[in-house]
């Protein structure tokens, strides 16, 4: 465990001194959290939304609302479709850092003086895992909580402000979300094994917020919505694949194979 | 110290070492030699647990490669071809985090041994990328030294300096041999290796020979001494030639070469029969062949020997 914060520690050092690895840390959690709030207040602001008919919206959602008025639904409605903002991030900043921190020791050749010291590969690979996922994962915690604060503040419905931090979000926010972390910085340690670009490797290992996106587009699109149930199930699909992901990057994170394939 | 029997590493269908059996005794500077692509960083690989061998068996201070591989790894130190620092890390920095992977004890005090040792404490708190090629590989040197190892593998350690930090790394090997630490240096530079190594052992995918540079020169060359006379005469090379111990005789660029046995006992008879017919010796001297010559017979010899063989 020692070994494993040594080079978190490191790593962190090294990767926040690149410009592009801090500010997409720094400002993109900004903007993500800026968004609702913006939505929340120009909804609230804008009067009650009880203009808003049910049939303005899609039925499966209305079933959700449960007893909140036509234009809390409505407001919800809209808010809730940035709730997969917060899905994001702990998937864009975990494949930044670890494209930024993998490719970089392949083109510096750095790896090679690691490999000869007594740390384990399992060492190395979960210290330089950690190092990508904590801070997506801790932005993303700090974000929602900033979020949170912003809404008690921002003059809305408490039933709104109730809904949008009851299970279905924190289940979101602290179980799918470091999920979503561990998958992808597996997956941006098998491209970047196989890259020596930098941000070849990120656009490439960002192809895994796809499926998220497909559920951004398909609760727009009122196919249907997230609620316990489908967040429940995709924490144990998550983690199913999140266990096969890892056991695939470890096997590339071998000395030999990073050696003698990394290219 | 190091111990490999039948050593071999594939890769594929291509043999990168073939059944290389060798022995360096503690203390000793091991000169490692052989073209680019020979094969000389794979054994370096596994002979410090990087990668493991397809067969053969080695020993590194008796931990058994392969089976012990993280006691080896806690008790060498290695210098890669590439330095592979952390540019934006100090230097400070960079030795720091190796220390603890290497679980230095002291780690302050020992940064600051080495970095005062190579003469790069006052850079110390400077980013590594800023450092030039000289003081990249020093730093590099001392990272390599943090552990205190008993062995240190030396990958190309002057390549792409100049003269002058070539020659401080140089002057640093040899005050590590003093200390008694066992060196294995893989180098082009031959002539560094004649001056550094006690043995050598020049390979190209499989060891081609191994010895003393001057027992290397025994073997492979006839004991040559050069005359220089004051003009060259038939007659001198007909004299010198009827001698029984002389092997062969030529004149070259106004000097004569005779390749004779035992030139200790028979350079005063060659002396001795030149004064006789009328010769001005100005001066004697041995030839002595270079490292270069051994190695470039060596090579060219196992290449032939390739190509005889149907590759």
């Amino acid at each position: 465990m020692d070994k494993i914060w040594v080079i978190m520690r490191k790593e962190w050092a090294e990767v926040f001194k690149n410009r592009f690895v801090f500010f997409t840390v720094a400002f993109l959690p900004l903007i993500l959290v800026a968004l609702p709030l913006i939505m929340l207040y120009v909804t609230g602001s804008s009067g009650d939304l009880s203009g808003l008919s049910s049939t303005d919206m899609p039925t499966t959602f209305t079933e959700l609302c449960g007893e909140m008025s036509e234009g809390e639904c409505g407001q919800y409605f809209l808010v809730s479709q940035f709730m997969l903002l917060f899905m994001l991030m702990p998937m864009v900043i975990p494949v930044t850092i670890a494209s930024y921190s993998i490719v970089g020791e392949k083109t510096t050749r750095t790896l090679e003086p690691v490999l000869a010291t007594p740390v384990t590969t399992l060492e190395l690979l979960a210290g330089k895992a950690l190092a990508a996922a904590l801070p997506g994962v801790a932005v993303t915690w700090i974000g929602f909580a900033v979020f949170a604060i912003g809404a008690h503040l921002i003059a809305t419905s408490p039933v709104v402000i109730a809904r949008l931090t009851d299970p279905l979000w924190l289940m979101t926010i602290f179980v799918v979300g470091p999920l979503l972390a561990i998958a992808s910085v597996s997956v941006a340690v098998m491209v970047s094994s196989r890259t020596n670009d930098p941000r070849v490797a990120e656009q490439l290992s960002m192809l895994v917020i796809l499926p998220l996106l497909a559920v951004f587009f398909g609760q727009i699109a009122g196919l249907f919505f997230i609620n316990e149930t489908l967040i429940l199930w995709m924490a144990v699909a998550l983690a199913l694949i999140d266990a096969g992901l890892f056991a695939f990057a470890t096997q590339l994170f071998q000395r030999e194979t990073i050696l003698t394939r990394w290219k | 110290m190091i111990q490999t029997e039948n050593l071999t590493k594939r890769f594929g269908k291509n043999l990168a070492v073939d059944r290389l059996t060798l022995k360096v005794e503690a203390g000793e500077v091991f000169g490692f030699l052989g073209p680019n692509g020979a094969g000389k960083t794979t054994t370096i690989r596994m002979l410090t647990a990087l990668i493991s061998p397809t067969s053969g068996e080695a020993t590194v201070l008796g931990w058994e490669i392969g089976r012990e591989d993280g006691q080896v790894r806690r008790r060498v130190g290695i210098l890669t071809e590439s330095p592979g620092l952390y540019d934006r890390l100090s230097a400070e920095r960079n030795l720091a985090f190796f220390a603890r992977l290497y679980e230095v004890e002291d780690i302050p005090e020992q940064v600051e041994r080495y970095l005062r040792m190579l003469g790069l404490w006052d850079r110390r708190a400077e980013a590594a990328g800023t450092f030039s090629k000289g003081m990249r590989q020093k730093l590099a040197i001392a990272r390599a030294l943090l552990h205190e190892p008993q062995v240190l593998f030396l990958d190309e350690p002057t390549s792409a300096l100049d003269p002058e930090a070539a020659h401080m790394v140089r002057e640093f090997i040899a005050s590590l041999k003093h200390e008694g630490r066992t060196i294995f240096l893989c180098t082009h530079n031959l002539d560094e290796a004649d001056r550094l190594c006690d043995r050598i052992a020049v390979f190209n995918t499989r060891l081609l020979a191994l010895d003393t540079p001057n027992a290397l020169r025994r073997q492979l060359y006839q004991r040559t001494v050069v005359f220089h006379l004051s003009q060259i005469e038939p007659r001198f090379v007909e004299r010198v030639g009827e001698l029984p111990f002389v092997r062969m005789v030529r004149e070259t660029e106004g000097k004569l070469l005779i390749a004779l046995d035992d030139p200790e006992s028979n350079n005063p008879s060659v002396v001795r029969a030149l004064v006789e017919v009328g010769a001005d010796i100005q001066f004697v001297g041995e030839l002595r062949r270079s490292l270069e010559d051994i190695y470039l017979k060596l090579v060219r010899e196992d290449a032939e020997a390739g190509s005889g063989n149907g590759d």
